[in-house]
């Protein structure tokens, strides 16, 4: 088996990295690949949070990586979904604490039992976040319709094309894919938010998905459930077309008009 | 919407702003991004050697590496609009050396176009 590692990144902080992580790896897992998400955030640890395995973490990443632990004691495996496992970080290291010799024999380790590995990067342009893409097979830039999240977008996009090991060894570059997230499609009616064709257009990258605004959420990470597990959820229901569409298939974009008033549903206070 | 928009067809709204600002500035930052990197020093060296002709600050000279279809292109514009011509120094602009041209005040340049 040889995995596919894919890096959710950003440059900004804020707009959904590990919310996306966790339910682009959930999503792959309930289509019957075996999936592990890893965080690469060092001592900001919250993937395990959002997960929901935040007191089952033992050993961490750090640990494979200087041999204190073997790679089957600090995975973590998922209860909800079989072919689902979470390979948590440390949170008392340094940021520099991911050596890249390192981080490569365990991805290197990883591919063998897994179709995927999702790589949770942290925001900025740091070391950890130049960690986290540089074994990148395909990337997921995560953008909010925003100005300073696109911004930071467009620059990760050009970190990827110079700077990952894909670029540095002449290799067919890194598949970048656009996943739009805490989109307000009654704010871009009223011409208060970026439409998702302007930021296509500007990032010129092929969209992966448009994760609607939604309660749920906040519900899914307050729980610790990735969202795509609450497929009563708009989000949860487009972060599954995403990863549909990431496996090749065909699906028409969803939830981009604004929601008709419900009578009934604002009787009864459902948002 | 249809309708509005027929109506009032290109309203200045805050998302038209923001599309129009992040063009110009990824813009440039694109251009600044894939620059080689003696870019800084050529800018540099240029400015040496003009401002020994004509009076010139850093920021009247942009150097500027782009693509027209398949040929790149080094763009160099300096701004001397208005600029003093430097009074013969280093040995450089002397009269019966060689050298560059010295350029008169006010004297057409051919690169300029005229407004």
């Amino acid at each position: 088996m040889a995995g596919k590692v894919i890096v959710l990144t950003s440059g900004k902080g804020g707009v959904g990295k590990t919310t996306s992580a966790a339910a682009i790896a959930a999503g792959l897992a309930l289509r019957g690949h075996r999936t592990v998400v890893i965080d690469f955030d060092v001592g900001l640890r919250n993937l395990d949070l959002i997960m929901g395995c935040e007191r089952r973490v033992v050993f961490d990443f750090i640990n494979v990586i200087n041999g204190d632990a073997k790679l089957n004691q600090a995975l973590i495996k998922d209860k909800r979904s079989d072919n689902l496992y979470i390979f948590p970080t440390s949170q008392t290291r340094d940021k520099d604490a991911l050596k890249r010799d390192g981080v490569e024999l365990v991805l290197n380790e990883l591919k063998e039992s897994f179709d995927y590995i999702v790589c949770d990067s942290p925001a900025g342009i740091e070391h950890g976040a130049i960690t986290a893409l540089y074994f990148a097979d395909s990337a997921i830039i995560v953008t909010n319709p925003e100005v300073s999240s696109v911004r930071d977008s467009d620059r990760i996009i050009g970190i990827l094309a110079s700077k990952s090991r894909r670029a540095e060894f002449n290799l067919e570059p890194v598949a970048v894919h656009l996943l739009l997230s805490r989109y307000s499609p009654e704010r871009v009616r009223r011409g208060e938010m970026l439409a998702v064709e302007d930021v296509k257009e500007i990032l010129s990258i092929p969209l992966l998905g448009v994760i609607p605004e939604s309660e749920s959420v906040l519900k899914a990470s307050n729980t610790g459930t990735p969202v795509a597990f609450d497929e009563e959820s708009p989000a949860g229901r487009a972060y599954l077309d995403a990863v549909a569409r990431f496996l090749g298939e065909q699906r028409e974009l969803r939830f981009l008009q604004p929601e008709r008033r419900n009578f009934f549903r604002a009787l009864f206070g459902r948002a | 919407m249809g309708l509005l928009s027929l109506l009032f067809p290109e309203r200045r709204t805050s998302a038209v702003i923001a599309r129009e600002r992040l063009k110009i500035v990824l813009a440039h930052e694109r251009a600044s991004r894939n620059a080689p990197d003696f870019l800084p020093v050529l800018q540099r060296e240029l400015l040496d050697v003009i401002s020994r002709y004509v009076e010139i600050r850093g920021d009247m000279i942009r150097v500027n590496v782009g693509k027209s279809g398949d040929t790149s292109l080094l763009e160099i514009n300096v701004e001397i609009d208005g600029a003093k011509v430097t009074p013969a120094k280093n040995g450089a602009a002397e009269e019966g050396k060689a050298g560059a041209p010295r350029i008169e005040p006010g004297a057409a340049t051919p690169w300029v176009k005229p407004s």
